[in-house]
């Protein structure tokens, strides 16, 4: 039986369609995927998120189990800021992508929903012995991304808190009509914008009240081409148990120098391996989107695997990520891609395939 | 084209068969399913088809659907505005949407294929 995020009614009331996704029925459309993207990219849109997973650690050797699980270094991070990281199994290979949040009195962990049993189980296996209480909060709270140029305007006076002071990747604890919430300067969409956590009965009040002031539901089609298009990695595609944050070009989550952790030692060594596959983005001449699992190919042997692809909304192109041997990475190499038994040209292109217009800074 | 006068197959193609020629198109529920149609695959002037056989495929942002064929001949037509327009399927699918018409031999009938009605059945109870 999937389970049901808070706003499942009202998805299916207005039109959402619903699919199976990480053990969630979750909205992939209202209306139009092209449409909503379009919304995010030009104005605002929102997501009900409630599916991915929130962990939250007390005690005083949460920091020792975080440092423990997590590649990246929680230890320098100051109240209130955001990190994205990963959980590494003992083979380097990534378990699982999360951002960590440090609170005055604890922290918080988001996990993908596909990942949160997992996840919840490798901590507690970890943790043993250890003053640690890991709460998992999903069922108890929603959680809703508003995403796009207009999205901080949009939410002005939402919440107690003014969204738009926080700096980018950082969060504050707040109030929506008297009841706690979390507000982060964080997203999946390659846009400006806020995630809001708040408890589960207030999810429909909060949805609808966003609704009302010009967000656009989004579903999770949306926020595949939107993430695709930033290139960011989504668990199970670009990520799996069997890839290392080096070959994901994550290198820069990864702290070698903080101390050891889980996946330490086999990171050492496959951080100086010159023969694993990198992702890389491609561009495919033509119209047709290669998908997961598209050959690629170079003097007539394959060379990589496509892990995602599509059509891109904004740009109207064919593009990809995929994993290719190293000595095909070069930006600018060409290649082709078997498209369900017909070749496309593709080329090697810089990541991200999209990038917001940064606002100008205005003096003064 | 009248839905009333089509016939249906069970993967959402309807044809309409005049003379020896079967145009055959998408119906307007699967294209409300896909929706976001961003490429279509059609074959050559001149191709064989056969009756419950993929003749194509149609992409949309989220995925790749074959299209099979309601009968069995030649391609004698292949709506080329959708190479450049794909949304002409999804804005007119029983008009300027339709995708390829068909030569079938003499004796040929649509009586294998649903009526409007039973197809309704069909997407009513794949919809619940």
């Amino acid at each position: 039986m999937a389970l049901r995020t808070p706003l499942y009614d009202w998805h299916v009331r207005h039109g959402g369609r619903m699919i199976a996704f990480g053990g969630w029925d979750m909205p992939v459309q209202y209306t139009s995927i092209i449409e909503e993207h379009q919304a995010v990219r030009t104005a605002a849109g929102l997501f009900d998120i409630s599916h991915m997973g929130r962990l939250t650690f007390a005690g005083v050797d949460a920091l020792a189990l975080l440092q423990q699980v997590y590649s990246n270094n929680a230890a320098t991070m100051k109240d209130g800021q955001v990190r994205y990281g990963l959980i590494c199994n003992e083979r380097g290979g990534i378990r699982d992508d999360v951002l960590v949040y440090r609170w005055s009195h604890g922290w918080t962990m988001v996990v993908n929903a596909s990942n949160r049993v997992k996840i919840v189980n490798w901590l507690t296996q970890h943790k043993a012995g250890r003053a640690v209480e890991i709460t998992d909060q999903t069922m108890t709270t929603c959680m809703i991304a508003v995403q796009g140029p207009q999205a901080l305007a949009l939410c002005q006076g939402l919440i107690e808190a003014d969204a738009g002071q926080l700096a980018y990747y950082h969060a504050m604890r707040t109030r929506y009509r008297g009841h706690t919430c979390v507000v982060s300067r964080t997203g999946y969409t390659g846009e400006d914008g806020i995630e809001l956590i708040a408890p589960a009965e207030q999810a429909v009040e909060l949805w609808t009240e966003l609704v009302s002031r010009g967000a656009k539901p989004c579903g999770l089609g949306a926020r595949d081409t939107l993430r695709l298009e930033a290139a960011m990695p989504l668990y199970g595609h670009e990520l799996s148990e069997e890839i290392d944050p080096f070959q994901a070009g994550l290198g820069w989550a990864v702290k070698l120098d903080k101390g050891d952790f889980i996946g330490r030692d086999a990171l050492v060594r496959r951080r100086e391996d010159a023969t694993l596959p990198r992702r890389v983005g491609l561009e495919l001449a033509g119209r047709r989107a290669a998908r997961e699992g598209s050959t690629v190919w170079r003097d007539g042997r394959i060379i990589g695997r496509v892990t995602s692809g599509t059509v891109t909304p904004t740009l109207h192109k064919a593009i990809a990520m995929a994993y290719l041997e190293p000595a095909f990475t070069a930006i600018g190499t060409l290649c082709t891609v078997d498209v369900r038994g017909k070749t496309a040209e593709a080329r090697v292109v810089p990541l991200p395939f999209y990038q917001r217009p940064r606002k100008e800074t205005a003096c003064r | 084209m009248d839905p009333k006068t089509l016939r249906y197959t069970k993967t959402h193609e309807w044809a309409y068969l005049e003379g020896d020629l079967c145009t055959v198109g998408l119906t307007k529920f699967a294209v409300d399913q896909l929706t976001d149609i961003i490429y279509i695959d059609l074959p050559d002037v001149d191709d064989p088809v056969t009756a419950g056989e993929s003749f194509g495929e149609i992409e949309s942002v989220k995925a790749v659907s074959d299209l099979y064929s309601p009968v069995s001949g030649d391609i004698s037509a292949v709506n080329e505005k959708l190479q450049t327009d794909p949304t002409l399927i999804a804005s007119d699918p029983y008009g300027k949407g339709w995708l390829i018409k068909v030569k079938v031999e003499k004796g040929t009938t649509l009586d294998h294929l649903m009526t409007l009605d039973q197809y309704e059945k069909q997407i009513a109870s794949e919809e619940h």
